[in-house]
């Protein structure tokens, strides 16, 4: 397989599968038929848990061997989660976070 | 119509902020992992999953298997299962607009259809949904677009940038954990996700936290379901 083939095979699976994950809630329960219990009840418990899996996730290269493998994601995390905590302004945050976190890895951590 | 497209517009003015900025960051990094424009244009066009690209520029540069592309996929956006089954109801009868309405039902595109519009019925209504989800789409193939240009422009150093991803999520949490008192689930989340990943390692954590996450919030429901039944009695 060539590497274009490769990188248009994978972005085609994504396209498809997250495509398919959109309409199957439509495609089985769409008709008039009732949702089950269960189905409800994780819809309205899954998006928390899932978020709390994404932002480990995102940390998951976190390493504890040196400072700068920690200090920088722990130092902009928190600055997000504080600044979110007291502005509730999401694209402040967002900026101010990463803003924080390339400062920190390009010029203190490097 | 006007009145519509007017209110459509207006919705999604904080989605068009964060689009554009997130779109940007999603084309610099692809541009600077050795990708071009095209690609940019064609994930935000038929992808349009923000976290899953970010994820999949991961997956690309790391020579990921297809099949592990795949579960990670169902993995990541298994989520958009739950905001469909929400959206049951209100895309009922809504017409020829309906595969499109779920094709873009994003993370934003669901926090603006989901919440009560006033002021619009029937026809207005079903053209306001596909407004919303329309305007949301090419906010994020315009920024991704954006910043896959001005990664081929500019030479700023962007290590780093990837933390936006990152800060959203954290964002998101953060919004999701003021909203409500009941944070068990959360909690589930978050401890589930680091203890598997000490377990089973970076690499391969996702499906087994999956596999806990599950599992926990139905024996959770049970067990509540438990008492309501004692009480009952």
């Amino acid at each position: 397989m060539t590497e274009n083939t490769y990188i248009w095979l994978s972005v085609a699976i994504i396209a498809l599968l997250t495509a398919a994950l959109r309409f199957l809630p439509f495609a089985l329960f769409g008709n008039g038929r009732k949702t089950p219990k269960i189905i409800e009840k994780l819809s309205s418990m899954l998006p928390y848990a899932i978020m709390g899996m994404l932002v480990v996730y995102c940390l998951k290269d976190t390493s504890f061997s040196s400072l700068g493998g920690f200090l920088p994601a722990f130092i902009a995390s928190a600055v997000v989660v504080l600044l979110h905590v007291w502005k509730r302004n999401t694209l402040l945050s967002i900026i101010s976070g990463t803003v924080c976190y390339m400062l920190l890895v390009q010029l203190v951590f490097v | 119509m006007k009145k519509v497209i007017k209110q459509a517009f207006v919705a999604t003015l904080p989605v068009m902020a964060g689009y554009i900025v997130l779109g940007f960051g999603f084309g610099i990094i692809l541009r600077a992992s050795g990708f071009g424009i095209l690609l940019a244009v064609a994930m935000s066009t038929f992808i349009y999953a923000g976290s899953m690209q970010y994820v999949a520029i991961d997956l690309l540069t790391g020579g990921a298997s297809l099949i592990t592309t795949a579960l990670t996929t169902l993995m990541v956006n298994a989520r958009h299962l739950f905001y469909g089954v929400s959206m049951l109801e209100k895309y009922k009868g809504v017409g020829k607009r309906k595969g499109y309405l779920i094709f873009g039902l994003t993370d934003e595109t669901y926090s603006l259809v989901c919440s009560d519009t006033i002021g619009l019925e029937g026809k207005e209504l079903k053209d306001y949904y596909l407004l919303v989800t329309l305007l949301d789409h090419s906010y994020w193939i315009f920024g991704s677009a954006l910043g896959a240009i001005a990664g081929s422009l500019i030479s700023f150093n962007t290590t780093g940038i990837d933390f936006a991803l990152t800060a959203l999520f954290i964002t998101v949490f953060v919004e999701q954990w003021l909203s409500t008192k009941k944070h068990f689930s959360a909690l589930i989340g978050v401890g589930a996700s680091v203890l598997c990943l000490l377990i089973f390692g970076k690499d391969s954590f996702l499906i087994p936290t999956m596999l806990v996450i599950a599992l926990l919030l139905c024996l959770y429901k049970e067990k509540k379901k438990e008492k309501e039944g004692k009480q009952n009695d």
